[in-house]
């Protein structure tokens, strides 16, 4: 039982081609940078918008299907649609906007399951305030409440946290998860922010430029991502190209030859390096290079620092390392460092092209 | 003094009022889907009343609805309908004039209205007719409302078109304003004074209900 979308849709030079699956009680993931089809793959789900051509099926019902011309209607889907900015509906109050999908039940059942609902979204004695008197959290609650009561099939989330700031956003999370395990049907989880997926998803589907990958394990595809678009959306900081020769891998930018735990695999020409995996060395350790800091930028809890491998090519952009402040403040020369890498902490990935997709209609 | 001027005026205003009401609110939104091309081609005729002179306004629906010509004889012949010169005459004239200041106003009201909110309101299960009247126009109501109010204010206003289509006959067609004319014409001066304050005194009426209605706009819901 699950949700299998498979569609593509054209807008202008843009292509959008999806094809993956959600199981039920599964949250799938939907990564990708800004501007690479993630809210119109949604908006296709639900209804609001319409692919060209594919098919989207729910439990085997299905919603769409543009060869036998079926395209139900965005009311016949029960898809619980959650906006980037919730969109309340301004004049009505919380129990109203909770309330607006029960109006055919009969009174006392409506209010008792408006009361229930509001009891589980904790918005009790909010009832009669408008949207625009709420907070951000809450107005996220009441939007999630209305719609709770429409007793949805499916949770589309988009960017459920981009609208809040980032304290409340910790707190928020927390309880969206809460609702995410009572809820037992498929969930999509659109975001661009790989934290907050990488914390609350198990599976994820990676959007580049329209296209959707393979979806993947979450874990699996942050610690081994195989591409660089993969590697980017990670947070990967610093990419080179690489050579292999006699079993190591040579770094012409960065002047070094380094040893990798994993076998080289043909079209993996791009070594990614997280800067938090490089660390000051001693000179005996594997994979040790020394180099020039040329800038420190302090962050919150850790210190970025610029560095330049002494055979280095000078035009290249420099190798960001990250350590904690208390790491950096106890070394001796904050100026020239010896710095490694375990070999087990090279990623080497597979640079592609992306794909030019020609429509095929 | 004959109060008639003044019912037929608030007779011929409310009336159009209503239709332009419902005309605008209509074509301002299929006109808000429309393809671009369409959309600007529409949008100049449904405008050109408002800066066309009302004679030529008036003129051109003498044309349409005359009773010598092919429309206004058709329906005097089958309904036994006179469509010029009687009271509701005018409210063609008025309508005409009017409705340019509803659909332009509610237009701009729809098109800045958050189509996310229908968007939600679908996926939620409400049907569109629902959507339209209970969530889109109560979020575009000043718009709405404004141009309501300024239609309703033409409407009252209206001379030249109305003059050519339903003329002056005392106690049957006579408006505030073809009246305010005839009493200046006839040189009664003491009478048109008169309804020249009738007159100001409704225009400061509507215009303080406008004030009164944007003030209360201010306020949250609702």
């Amino acid at each position: 039982m699950a949700l299998t979308v498979q569609i593509q849709k054209r807008y202008g030079s843009f292509l959008l081609d999806v094809d993956f699956t959600v199981e039920n009680r599964q949250v799938l993931a939907l990564l990708g940078a800004s501007g690479c089809g993630k809210s119109a793959t949604l908006k296709c789900v639900a209804g609001t918008e319409k692919p060209d051509r594919g098919r989207i099926t729910l439990d085997g019902r299905v919603l769409f299907d543009s060869a036998s011309r079926i395209n139900l209607p965005p009311q016949n889907r029960r898809m619980g649609f959650l906006f980037q900015n919730y969109a309340l509906f301004p004049h009505m109050t919380v129990e109203g906007n909770v309330a607006v999908c029960l109006k055919r039940m009969e009174t006392s059942r409506r209010r008792a399951r408006v009361r229930k609902l509001l009891s589980l979204l904790r918005l009790e004695g909010l009832e009669s305030l408008y949207p625009r008197q709420l907070s951000g959290g809450q107005q996220q609650r009441v939007a999630l409440a209305r719609i709770l009561a429409t007793d949805p099939q499916v949770l589309l989330l988009d960017e459920p946290f981009s609208a809040l700031d980032g304290f409340l956003k910790w707190r928020l999370e927390q309880e969206l998860r809460e609702i995410l395990d009572r809820f037992s049907g498929p969930v999509i989880w659109v975001s661009h922010d790989r934290g907050e997926v990488y914390r609350n998803c198990r599976r994820v589907c990676l959007l580049e430029g329209g296209k959707s990958a393979p979806v993947a394990d979450m874990a699996e595809l942050m610690e081994n991502p195989g591409s660089v678009s993969a590697a980017r959306l990670s947070g990967c900081e610093n990419y080179a190209s690489v050579c292999f020769s006699q079993g190591l891998l040579k770094v012409p930018e960065w002047g070094v030859t380094l040893r990798a735990a994993a076998p080289w695999r043909p079209g993996h020409t791009v070594l990614g390096l997280r800067a938090a995996s490089l660390h000051p060395a001693k000179p005996e350790e594997c994979n040790a290079f020394s180099c020039r800091v040329i800038r420190v930028v302090e962050d919150v809890v850790s210190i970025f620092a610029a560095l330049y491998p002494d055979g280095g090519d000078s035009q290249a952009p420099p190798l960001w390392m990250e350590l904690p402040k208390s790491v950096w403040a106890a070394l001796p020369d904050r100026t020239r460092l010896l710095v490694a890498v375990r070999p087990e902490d090279l990623m080497l990935l597979k640079q592609e092209e992306i794909p030019c997709t020609k429509p095929q209609f | 003094m004959d109060w008639f001027p003044l019912y037929n005026s608030i007779r011929i205003a409310a009336v159009s009022t209503v239709l332009v009401f419902f005309l605008g609110i209509f074509a301002a939104h299929a006109i808000a889907k429309a393809p671009r091309l369409v959309k600007g081609a529409l949008d100049v005729v449904l405008t050109l009343p408002l800066v066309l002179p009302p004679t030529v306004v008036g003129w051109l629906l003498l044309l349409a609805l005359g009773p010598r010509r092919p429309l206004g004889a058709w329906i005097l012949e089958t309904f036994g309908l006179r469509l010029t010169m009687t009271w509701s005459s005018a409210v063609f004239a008025s309508v005409a004039v009017s409705f340019p200041l509803m659909y332009r106003t509610a237009r701009g009201a729809f098109e800045s209205f958050d189509s996310t909110l229908a968007q939600a309101g679908r996926t939620l299960g409400l049907g569109n007719f629902y959507i339209f009247w209970r969530i889109q126009m109560p979020c575009c109501r000043q718009g709405i409302l404004a141009g309501t109010v300024l239609a309703f204010a033409r409407a009252l206003g209206e001379y030249g078109a109305t003059s050519m289509v339903a003329g002056y006959t005392p106690g049957r067609t006579a408006t505030v304003s073809t009246t305010v004319y005839q009493l200046w014409r006839t040189g009664q001066d003491g009478l048109a004074l008169r309804w020249v304050l009738v007159n100001l005194g409704i225009s400061a009426a509507v215009l303080l209900a406008v004030n009164l209605l944007e003030r209360k706009e201010g306020q949250p819901w609702p």
